[in-house]
């Protein structure tokens, strides 16, 4: 089991009022209004500050993450991040966890293929190349993609960073939305043929359909807990089988909210309000901007339009206790936490490439440490070698790496 | 007056493109907006002067709503149109366009001025002012969006375009048709819908005629100044008690104004 410290970079401290007052988290909050760039410079340091603390203290990788424009999350280049944990965590066997840079929001593509060499050289082979398709919001409203081609261009985008990885010659590419006469990668990545590669997805079909054909880690990016993405990772494991490849919990990833304290009470006492504001004011969007016309391929849609999904519930009505009970946030002492995410997220969903969001909304500087420190040492060391019994290969981790560290014992009668 | 359909393939084969026609006289082509065709009562008025044709923009048909991935910009999209009127035996026609359909027609009378006698451009978008900007109908929610493109948001015209909301199953069909009629709209003109109309529409020969529902909370009137501006001679017409889609609020005043103006 590996297990990484996930990050958003929030506005820490958004007014109580934000959610009345603003349209959106995302797009349109603006700026002037709500942010100091020296303040912001500061949730920056403390970001990179609370990755490199987790990396310190026992975390398996570190990963940052692409948005535009919002308050909720906004690290535009995730690889500038990725820089510096790469240089901070030198000499360690933490993994750069990218998930990632966001291929059709990067003209050309290639951009990412050559940042993410160079995070591979940098880190001397520590890259997770995390591809994601990108949220309608950064993609279709930030960046102007027209959300028919979204998908497409990410397709091509995603065809051409692979090759661009492992080709020997210079290629030419002609493609339908991008055209290089002269592909000739500089650097090419440590790690060969090419690093780990992950797809972030938020549980559509066709993405099921994508990570399995393309052999890739799906990782499902989740802000409402394991149970509700039970149906979701179910039908993910189902299309694994239908299309012939193995259950190696490996190929699956999630991210899961967790807080950890030295007792369930204290845990609400400290945490409630930092959740709450997670909740009401990071995620406050229109229900329309996440999707687009045309975003949906046709098949989804008319799926969708008949067989609408339990409606999803509006988490501003909710409050910590809800979020708690329904399993969103995960949170109490290390004994709770531990047999939660072990039941519902690691057995439940089977998981083997765990992430969790231990800095939510807008929680300090000082108790995000806490909440690491605590984490590190009374919940992780206990999910390390879950499934370790069974023998799988984390073919989805950096290679050199991929063994436990300080633990030399392989995993005897392992069949695999 | 019997209506006919017809589906005609375009493009190498690959688009296919159904038309609804109805009535007899001269060739009037009829393209729809950004939310599918709709047959109405506006559009039986004008089959009573010509033969009116309705395609439905490639990809909003409901039986074939891929096609429209084999086109790649609106360059594509006006060759298909020139290519479904030489299938439609059409030299040239009067081009009626609502919206996305009324920079469609404009495109099509710039691209290919031969074809096109007359064309009548009702709330057509296609230029973009700074001041005013356009709000993006895809990315409001169904009830704002009734109240930017009608006057009266509950009413009957609302319903037409809209489709019904029982019984479950039809009222998914119609949401399925409805959205998918924007996206394949919409890849043609997001994110904004100024795709160099500005550039080409001195090409434009055919007398116009504007036409704007005075309570546009879309495109607001204040456009039909810059198409106004940019094709000498267009002529405006504003009309009262409409919205974005005046021909559907005010079917029998427009299709009037319209069959005037196309007659001459």
């Amino acid at each position: 089991m590996k297990i990484s410290a996930f990050h958003l970079m929030p506005h820490r401290e958004l007014p109580a009022d934000f959610e009345q007052r603003y349209e959106s988290v995302w797009v349109t909050p603006p700026w002037w209004e709500l942010a100091d760039a020296r303040r912001v410079g500061q949730y920056y340091n403390w970001t990179l500050d609370e990755l490199v603390y987790a990396a310190k203290a026992g975390f398996d990788g570190v990963c940052t993450n692409e948005h535009h424009q919002n308050a909720y999350g906004f690290m535009p280049s995730p690889n500038l991040m990725g820089s510096v944990l790469a240089r901070a965590t030198a000499g360690t066997n933490v993994a750069v966890v990218q998930m990632g840079a966001t291929l059709p929001t990067s003209n050309p593509p290639l951009r990412v293929a050559e940042e993410y060499g160079m995070l591979d050289c940098i880190s001397d082979g520590r890259l997770v190349a995390g591809l994601p398709l990108g949220s309608p919001m950064d993609v279709n409203l930030c960046y102007g993609i027209t959300p028919m081609e979204h998908r497409e261009r990410y397709r091509e985008a995603f065809a051409l960073t692979l090759k661009a990885w492992q080709a020997k010659e210079i290629f030419a590419w002609n493609g339908r939305y991008f055209q290089l006469a002269n592909v000739n990668l500089w650097p090419r990545p440590v790690q060969q043929p090419h690093p780990p590669v992950w797809v972030p997805g938020s549980g559509s079909i066709s993405t099921f359909d994508f990570a399995v054909e393309h052999d890739v880690c799906y990782c499902f990016l989740s802000y409402s807990g394991a149970r509700s993405a039970k149906t979701m990772m179910d039908a993910y494991w189902r299309v694994v089988a239908d299309k012939g490849r193995e259950p190696n919990p490996y190929r699956a990833g999630f991210l899961q909210l967790v807080v950890v304290a030295e007792t369930d009470a204290r845990a609400e006492e400290l945490y409630a309000r930092h959740v709450e504001y997670f909740y009401h004011k990071c995620l406050h969007v229109p229900a329309v901007w996440f999707a687009p016309p045309g975003n949906q391929d046709y098949r989804s849609l008319v799926a969708t339009a008949n067989n609408p999904v339990r409606r999803a519930e509006n988490p501003k009505t909710l409050r910590y206790r809800d979020f708690v009970d329904k399993g969103y946030v995960i949170a109490g002492s290390p004994a709770t936490v531990r047999d939660r995410l072990m039941e519902e997220v690691v057995k439940g969903l089977r998981v083997g490439n765990l992430m969790v969001l231990l800095q939510i909304g807008s929680m300090p500087h000082e108790l995000t440490l806490q909440n690491i420190d605590l984490f590190a040492r009374e919940v992780l060391p206990s999910l390390r070698d879950v499934w370790d019994d069974e023998g799988w290969v984390n073919h989805w981790w950096p290679e050199r790496l991929r063994e436990r560290p300080g633990a030399a014992r392989v995993a005897v009668g392992a069949g695999r | 007056m019997t209506t006919r359909e017809a589906t005609h393939a375009v493009w190498q084969g690959k688009v296919r493109m159904k038309v609804t026609s109805k009535g007899t006289g001269p060739a009037l082509v009829y393209l729809h907006g950004p939310w599918g065709l709709t047959w109405d009562p506006f559009l039986d008025e004008l089959a009573r002067d010509f033969t009116v044709h309705a395609p439905q923009h490639p990809g909003t048909s409901p039986d074939a709503p891929e096609d429209v991935y084999h086109l790649d910009g609106l360059w594509d999209l006006v060759l298909c149109y020139d290519e479904l009127l030489t299938a439609l035996g059409i030299g040239q026609a009067a081009l009626v366009g609502h919206s996305f359909g009324g920079m469609l027609a404009c495109e099509l009378a710039a691209a290919f001025p031969g074809r096109v006698r007359r064309q009548a451009l009702i709330a057509p978008l296609g230029f973009w002012r700074d001041a005013d900007p356009v709000v993006n109908w895809m990315m409001i929610d169904p009830e704002a969006l009734l109240g930017r493109l009608f006057r009266d948001p509950a009413g009957d015209a609302a319903k037409r375009l809209f489709g019904p909301a029982e019984p479950p199953a039809e009222a998914a069909a119609a949401r399925v048709r409805l959205t998918w009629a924007m996206g394949a709209t919409g890849k043609f003109i997001w994110p904004i819908p100024d795709k160099g109309l500005k550039k080409r529409v001195h090409r434009v020969t055919a007398p116009t005629l504007l036409v704007w529902g005075k309570d546009d909370r879309l495109v607001p009137p204040v456009y039909a100044d810059e198409f106004a501006r940019r094709i000498p001679g267009a002529r405006l017409h504003t009309v009262d008690g409409a919205g974005h889609a005046p021909h559907v609020e005010q079917p029998e005043a427009v299709a009037r104004t319209l069959r005037e103006f196309l007659s001459a």
